[in-house]
């Protein structure tokens, strides 16, 4: 494939990523305005959100205007370079950025000047890794501030909560952090939680997780049980949509862990907001799209 | 219920917390960077008595010489904790719409001019940026960028909740409470 079959391949992915929720999340967004009690702002909010699932999708338009940090993930078969991937992502970002399925997201953090392309140090984030395969695997995630903020991290011990360096102690750094976050990173949220590594790390596979299923199963049985029972208790905690208050707090929870050295335990948990922006495709050499993902 | 510019003082004090409202008027976005230029003693570059400023950095793109609005939902609110009071104060500011709600300061401000904390659905920047009818004007837009720009939105029946009022109540507050004594009985 030529790099310009590449780009308009890239800027479709961009543009479903900004403006088509996932199948998987459309179901979870109607479960719980099904649940939501009628007649209160918890079931109203849920109403809107799904009201702007459906508009985005019918106009190609964004899910919401925070089109957030550009993460991409690359799975790089030998028959492409990191350079030639890279250059044809970020004209993609340019063009998805002039036709407004991207905002100017990318702000000079020393002089406060937006670039006006989502162009510069650090945008977009691409993550490379090799494979045997013969197709690309490119997974993108448009992460807004407002969750990326509320987004934590602990070391345990930690005294404030009582927390020791167990998973009971992982337990309760993780709905404290749900607690802390109200309806701030606008929820219902999912969180990508990682038990361990180092401080970079943790953020960094925790984040990965939101490339999960929601409906997965974690393989780990351990980390399957907290999962749920997490999803569980965050749900009993009453925050609800938005904060608004009612039953949906989070939509689900997501588990990993890596190792850490002795002195460290860290426990990491990335907050991503109900306009749950992630999709992905494989791509063959020769520019056919064989599959998108989570459909 | 119905909320039509004008926003004079006895419309938003008859509004009470949990009350769904569709908002009828002139917004103004303001968000970081608006916030802090005021509060520095900036000059607004448009009148803000009896405004309703509106925590929200939209995508905005100029087709055909106009520009049109294609996403424009709420950004979270309470960055702006430290200078919203003041500034509802010293211009008479009626009301502000954003998300995830605001601290004590702005609450004691409501209060005191008379004004609420409309939040808007999080993350529904189709279904409000349907509301936004024409784009005025624009201010500060060299200055500031496109998503921190003084937007000058006319909306028609703009959806909210009231969450804070002017009566000194917070959905915030007690939702948060509530949940604090709760998350106690897991973890404790």
């Amino acid at each position: 494939m030529d790099a310009k079959t590449l780009q308009a391949r890239l800027l479709e992915l961009i543009r479903r990523t900004s403006c088509e929720m996932p199948p998987d999340m459309i179901r979870a967004v109607d479960k719980a305005w099904r649940r939501e009690k009628k007649d209160t702002t918890a079931k109203y909010a849920m109403g809107v959100m799904r009201d702007n699932i459906k508009l985005a999708a019918t106009l190609s338009q964004p899910l919401c205007q925070d089109t957030g940090t550009i993460v991409c993930y690359v799975d790089r078969p030998d028959w492409i370079r990191e350079r030639v991937f890279t250059t044809a992502f970020e004209r993609a970002v340019v063009e998805a950025t002039r036709k407004g399925y991207l905002r100017q997201n990318s702000v000079d953090s020393i002089t406060g000047k937006n670039s006006g392309n989502n162009l510069g140090p650090g945008s977009p984030v691409i993550h490379f890794h090799e494979t045997a395969g013969k197709a690309m695997t490119v997974r993108i995630m448009l992460k807004g501030g407002g969750s990326e903020n509320v987004s934590t991290q602990y070391a345990l011990p930690d005294n404030r909560l009582g927390a020791g360096r167990d998973l009971e102690g992982v337990r309760k750094c993780v709905l404290d952090a749900v607690h802390l976050a109200q309806g701030k990173g606008c929820g219902p949220g999912i969180l990508g939680v990682c038990v361990g590594g180092d401080r970079a790390t943790g953020y960094v596979s925790a984040k990965e997780q939101f490339f999960r299923d929601l409906d997965d199963k974690n393989e780990d049985e351990v980390l399957s049980k907290l999962e749920q029972s997490l999803l569980a208790d965050a749900n009993s905690l009453g925050i609800g949509p938005m904060g608004f208050g009612g039953g949906t707090t989070l939509l689900g929870v997501k588990l990993t862990a890596r190792n850490r050295v002795p002195a460290s335990f860290y426990v990491t948990v990335a907050y991503m907001c109900w306009a749950y922006r992630r999709n992905g495709f494989k791509i063959s050499e020769n520019g056919r799209v064989g599959r998108w993902l989570y459909n | 219920m119905l909320l039509e510019a004008p926003f004079t003082e006895a419309k938003v004090r008859a509004l009470r917390v949990g009350d769904v409202v569709e908002i009828t008027g002139l917004l103004l976005t303001g968000r970081d960077a608006v916030h802090k230029y005021l509060h520095d003693g900036g000059t607004p570059p448009v009148d803000l008595k009896n405004s309703i400023i509106y925590h929200c950095g939209p995508v905005v793109v100029k087709e055909k010489g106009k520009w049109v609005v294609k996403a424009a939902g709420p950004t979270t609110s309470i960055r702006e904790e430290p200078y919203q009071g003041p500034l509802m104060e010293q211009y008479g500011i009626r009301g502000v719409i954003g998300k995830g709600g605001m601290g004590p300061k702005t609450l004691a401000a409501c209060k005191k001019v008379g004004a609420c904390y409309f939040h808007a659905v999080g993350g529904a920047a189709q279904v409000l940026a349907q509301k936004v009818v024409r784009v005025p004007a624009v201010h500060m837009l060299e200055e500031f960028g496109s998503p921190e720009a003084i937007w000058e939105f006319e909306v028609v029946k703009f959806p909210v909740v009231v969450t804070m009022d002017s009566h000194g109540d917070s959905l915030h507050a007690k939702v948060e409470a509530a949940s604090s004594k709760a998350l106690d009985r897991l973890i404790r």
